[in-house]
């Protein structure tokens, strides 16, 4: 059973809404590091969009100030993550897991196939 | 930071003489050459490399904007000039349609973090329609200006 809060919870915020129990309920959430020396700039912020978008679900990129649509290149880049800045990631849907995973990699392994900061090992 | 602490108004151009993406971003560079916000000696060497980059991957994200965008060791500080165009110009752009703002953006090499902040500036103010549809109505250098000066002093924009 489901209170009548939460109820009108998920009213107000129809994402939150699940669907009778199915794979599509999947929910995935991360933190990473941004750990390439210039930072989610255009060219990464690209490449993340571009890899979310391979995957059927919502996903989110959070930083303390807002949350962006992880495949929206103008939100991507308006969270404006500098080298070592922490972003939370939260993907909601059937490919949740496989999101997040693909997505910890590119930032946090390959580094967005790009330099880490003079002096720090990748 | 705001628009007026890197954009240079009077490197702006109100009417782009052209409708050709590079000619459009050397126009951009070498105003910014003219009154000296970039030093004359790499102003083609600038225009070079922000034309490709563009050829790498397109900044036009669509909606009638494009953000052309170069680091270099030549500026110390973000600056940013502007160009509108009635006509529209092939950006290559995202959603394929024409860009009607060109906004060049020229950062210091070694200081990502200022480049970043401009970008974000940038996008906040481009992803409001409200924006985008003023910013294309301003035909001079003075509304442009006014526009920019008043996105920086009302935080409701």
């Amino acid at each position: 059973m489901v209170s009548r809060a939460e109820q009108a919870m998920r009213r107000e915020r129809p994402e939150m809404q699940t669907g009778e129990g199915t794979l599509e309920n999947l929910v995935c959430e991360a933190s990473v590091e941004i750990k390439n020396a210039e930072g989610l700039h255009m060219r990464p912020a690209m490449k993340f969009v571009d890899v979310a978008s391979q995957f059927e679900c919502e996903i989110s990129v959070s930083n303390d100030e807002m949350k962006a649509d992880a495949k929206s290149i103008m939100e991507m880049s308006m969270l404006a993550a500098t080298y070592g800045t922490r972003l939370a990631l939260k993907a909601e849907g059937a490919q949740a897991q496989e999101a997040v995973s693909a997505l910890k990699e590119l930032v946090e392994v390959r580094l967005f196939d790009e330099p880490p900061p003079e002096g720090v090992g990748a | 930071m705001r628009f007026q602490d890197f954009v240079c108004f009077e490197g702006t151009i109100a009417e782009l003489e052209t409708v050709e993406r590079d000619e459009a971003i050397e126009a951009l560079v070498s105003g910014l050459a003219e009154v000296g916000r970039i030093p004359k000696k790499v102003s083609a060497e600038i225009a070079r490399a922000v034309i490709d980059r563009e050829n790498e991957a397109s900044t036009g994200m669509g909606k009638g904007v494009a953000i052309p965008h170069v680091k270099h060791a030549a500026v110390k500080n973000v600056v940013a000039a502007v160009g509108q165009s009635e006509a529209g110009i092939d950006f290559k752009a995202l959603d394929e349609q024409p860009v009607y703002a060109v906004i060049l953006l020229i950062s210091p090499a070694n200081n990502p973090d200022s480049h970043l902040q401009a970008m974000e500036l940038v996008f906040k103010h481009l992803q409001k329609e409200k924006f985008r549809k003023f910013l294309r109505q301003c035909r001079t250098r003075e509304r442009l200006e006014d526009l920019l000066k008043e996105a920086d002093e009302d935080p409701s924009w």
